[in-house]
């Protein structure tokens, strides 16, 4: 416990290592990280999965800038469409919040896992 | 440009009620709807991610679930990973990063039907009550 203590060279080093994970993880797949970030945190740090998801989310803020401004320098980003898709996303995901409270998400959970399927097949076939 | 206003409020509704990021939503629906190479759906997808993440991470925040310090520290110190992780990406072809992601994506709707079969409740996890 004593190398998770707060401000203490290991807590750092542990941060160090989730952030270069993500890093990777999120550079090689144009994703987030959260779902790498999450549970190391949790597991590593002993967070609780509410404090993990949320530091998660300010962490991204940063890798996704990072790796978005490294994919630019290979001239990979179309500036247009991810502003097309990143403004709407966020009325999105404020409206699928409010949502949350009130809908029994299992069985949307599993529907979008068939879509998710349904899209990896999609890929592999093109 | 429509294409791209779906793909976005979908993926964003889906991600605030599942809680799963953006991005296991975008790049394939750049990929499939928007015509995109997987690299630039990758790219943009990454670019695409920094709002939402922004609005989240505000919106947790204010009910002081962001360990700040640890947030910066993670971030800033994920520079080296998120440059080889690109530089990863763009060294593999797109066929085999294309197959890769697909795999990433069946691993996504793996957990997530662990987690709606495990409690009712569970999927709800990540976003409760904020």
């Amino acid at each position: 416990m004593d190398a998770a203590a707060e401000g203490s060279p290991g807590r750092t080093l542990r941060l160090m290592a989730i952030g270069t994970l993500a890093g990777l993880f999120s550079g090689l797949f144009g994703v987030g990280g959260g779902s790498v970030i999450v549970p190391l945190l949790v597991l590593s740090l002993g967070y609780d999965e509410r404090t993990a998801t949320a530091t998660s989310l300010a962490a991204i803020i940063f890798i996704a800038s990072f790796a978005a401004a490294t994919q630019g320098l290979y001239g990979n980003v179309n500036v247009l469409d991810a502003v097309l898709i990143g403004v709407p996303a966020v009325a999105g995901v404020l409206l699928g919040a409010r949502l949350q409270q009130r809908l029994q998400t299992r069985s949307i959970a599993l529907m979008f896992a068939v879509v998710l399927l349904a899209s990896a097949i999609e890929l592999v076939l093109r | 440009m429509i294409g791209a206003i779906v793909i976005g409020l979908a993926g964003g509704v889906v991600a605030g009620l599942l809680g799963v990021g953006g991005g296991v939503l975008f790049v394939p629906g750049l990929v499939i709807f928007l015509g995109l190479s997987q690299h630039h759906a990758e790219a943009t997808s990454l670019l695409a991610i920094v709002p939402v993440a922004i609005v989240g991470a505000y919106r947790h925040d204010r009910y002081g679930n962001v360990r700040r310090e640890d947030a910066v520290l993670m971030g800033v110190l994920s520079l080296a990973g998120a440059a080889g992780g690109v530089a990863l990406a763009n060294a593999l072809s797109g066929a085999f990063l294309r197959d890769a992601f697909a795999a990433l994506m069946v691993i996504v709707a793996a957990q997530l039907v662990h987690r709606a079969l495990r409690a009712p409740s569970a999927a709800e996890t990540p976003d409760r009550k904020t």
